[in-house]
């Protein structure tokens, strides 16, 4: 067998038991960039020397093993463009804490992932660099911001990858690509070396074949960092712990399948997720939307795109003021179209006489969310949702479109915004177009183990992990 | 809450507020695009926010600081801290002029 199409956590117990060799690994992980790269566009920047790295990183817990990471994060020993022509030959003085970390557990980066330029995107299209395809199906679409890093994934061409969510940016293109994507609560994992987006959204975190993967992973990513004053105090458990407990007395509410313009196959299988979760234990029910805020409703998403688009682009317009071209990277003439779009818009609504209305405004109904949800886990333990509103979109899909990302975004935007806990797990294959679903199930505050261990029982009753079926 | 028209003379204004260099092409397009944009953030005010207070962050966190100490493992040489920098000048940043020279 192709050894790049094993788990992390099969290549572990392989490389532990001496059955496998990385020199092996490496061969089969380069042979694929090599041939389904130039087609794909999935890696901007790949590592050379990987494999002589891996070497020296066997005796480390994760054993040289090869992870793809989003082009956001800063890493010294490659090239680092967010996707943008303003950054392009931007080498960084210094090292994301994400990246500083898995190398320290030995992990290897072998590459930088493709994504829309300054992550400003659900789609992998507005990428500076040309779009990525979905390797599922390349006339398609992988999603974005990180869909590089789903994709890199989906195509077997690491072990694993680093992601970063604002508003569904991780476990969006996860979905579309059929892959694991997990959002870790706000503040859980360091943003210090991250390209600032919307600083009080973003999240990085793990993708993966699997859920366990995903724990695997998230261990090392997780914990207070003390050069981002937003990361949490809190303890940070074993995530490897516990995520095969199941789901039996878990309490679960289904959200956002009566809403207009589903798929209906995103509803059935949506639907079928909580009869399958039923049948591990849980309590069920669904939880109607409603339009205002109402005690153990859930309210309509629709209001979290005004939300969003408000508050990310202020904080893009101040994060992407330090882009003048002179002490790094080109003028402000490189940004691309959306890119000029959003500080535009930021900017305005961040401006005198705009402010109070639009910005306290939406931070307003932001809180609102916030309420909302916290109504929702005091009788809840977990929220299960469409992760996306359909399947990934044919390549083309977002030209002329300002507002695409926001409307793609929709039903992930206000856990994003409260900051919450998440994960997307696959839940459905089309065998005609080859191209997936995705489930979402939505955790409280620092509920990660929570979260993990409704995923992994999922995972294993759906059955429908094409890696979990050859192992 | 009145309406926001976005016209290219605004969109002007605010290519100078943001430092976004823009053609007049692009004024009006943006213009367009812009006024598309606000449409939909104008549904936020269709929403009942009374007594709501407005949140800046999600994580109750308060005055995080840290010991005023150099971090000699965050601090660049000089070197490192030129070395993206495509104009440079005796160990210095080039900028473009500010200041007229008849000031």
């Amino acid at each position: 067998m192709k050894l790049n199409t094993l788990t992390l956590a099969s290549a572990l117990t392989l490389l532990k038991s001496k059955e496998i060799k990385l020199a092996d690994l490496y061969s089969d992980i380069q042979k694929e960039i090599s041939a389904k790269n130039p087609q794909l566009n999935i890696f901007l920047a790949v590592d050379e020397l990987a494999q002589a790295k891996a070497e020296k990183n066997l005796n480390k817990p994760l054993m040289g093993l090869p992870v793809a990471v989003k082009d956001n994060f800063l890493t010294k020993d490659l090239v680092t463009t967010a996707s943008s022509k303003v950054l392009k030959d931007f080498h960084p003085p210094y090292e994301s804490t994400v990246t500083a970390k898995l190398k320290n557990a030995g992990v290897v980066i072998i590459g930088k992932t493709n994504m829309d330029a300054w992550a400003h995107g659900s789609s992998t299209e507005t990428s500076d660099f040309g779009p990525t395809k979905n390797p599922r199906n390349s006339g398609y679409l992988p999603g974005g911001s990180s869909g590089g890093s789903a994709a890199a994934v989906a195509a077997d061409m690491c072990l694993g990858a680093i992601g970063s969510e604002t508003a569904g940016s991780t476990r969006q293109p996860s979905a579309w690509c059929g892959v694991v994507g997990f959002k870790p609560t706000y503040g859980r994992v360091s943003r210090a070396g991250v390209v600032a987006m919307g600083s009080s959204l973003d999240s990085p975190g793990p993708i993966g074949k699997t859920v366990e993967d995903c724990a695997i992973i998230l261990n090392f990513l997780a914990g207070q960092d003390r050069y981002d004053a937003t990361t949490s105090p809190l303890p940070v458990p074993d995530y490897t712990k516990n995520f095969t407990r199941g789901v039996k007395g878990l309490k679960i509410g289904i959200c956002y399948t009566d809403l207009a313009n589903l798929d209906p196959e995103v509803i059935r299988s949506v639907k079928h997720a909580g009869t399958i979760f039923g049948r591990l234990g849980a309590e069920v029910e669904l939880i109607p939307v409603s339009e205002k805020f109402e005690k153990d409703k859930i309210l309509d998403p629709e209001y979290a795109v005004g939300v969003y688009t408000v508050v990310q682009r202020g904080e893009v317009s101040s994060n992407l003021a330090r882009y003048d071209g002179i002490r790094f990277g080109n003028d402000r003439s490189f940004f691309g179209d959306e890119a000029k779009r959003r500080i535009m818009l930021g900017t305005f609504t961040l401006s005198t006489g705009y402010a109070d209305k639009y910005y306290v405004r939406a931070q307003q109904v932001r809180n609102l969310y916030i309420r909302n949800f916290q109504n929702l886990f005091e009788k809840y333990d977990l929220l299960i949702s469409p992760t996306s509103a359909g399947f990934a979109q044919k390549l083309g899909a977002t030209a002329d479109n300002p507002m695409y990302g926001e409307i793609e975004d929709k039903l992930l935007e206000p856990s994003s915004l409260s900051g919450l806990t998440g994960i997307n797990v696959p839940c459905f294959h089309d065998d005609k177009t080859n191209l997936y679903l995705g489930l979402n199930i939505t955790g409280n505050y620092f509920n990660e183990e929570k979260v993990l261990k409704a995923a992994y029982a999922f995972e294993h009753e759906l059955k429908i992990n094409s890696w979990l079926k050859n192992e | 809450m009145k309406k926001v028209n976005f016209t290219p003379q605004h969109v002007k204004k605010i290519s100078a507020l943001a430092q976004i260099p823009v053609t007049s092409e692009e004024e009006n397009k943006l213009a367009a695009g812009f006024n598309k944009v606000i449409g939909v953030v104008d549904e936020l005010f269709n929403v009942d926010v009374k007594d709501v207070v407005p949140v800046s962050q999600v994580t109750g966190l308060t005055n995080i600081t840290r010991a005023d100490e150099i971090d000699s493992e965050r601090t660049f040489t000089q070197a490192e801290a030129l070395s993206n920098a495509k104009r440079t000048h005796n160990g210095f940043f080039a900028v473009n002029q500010v200041i007229d020279k008849n000031e």
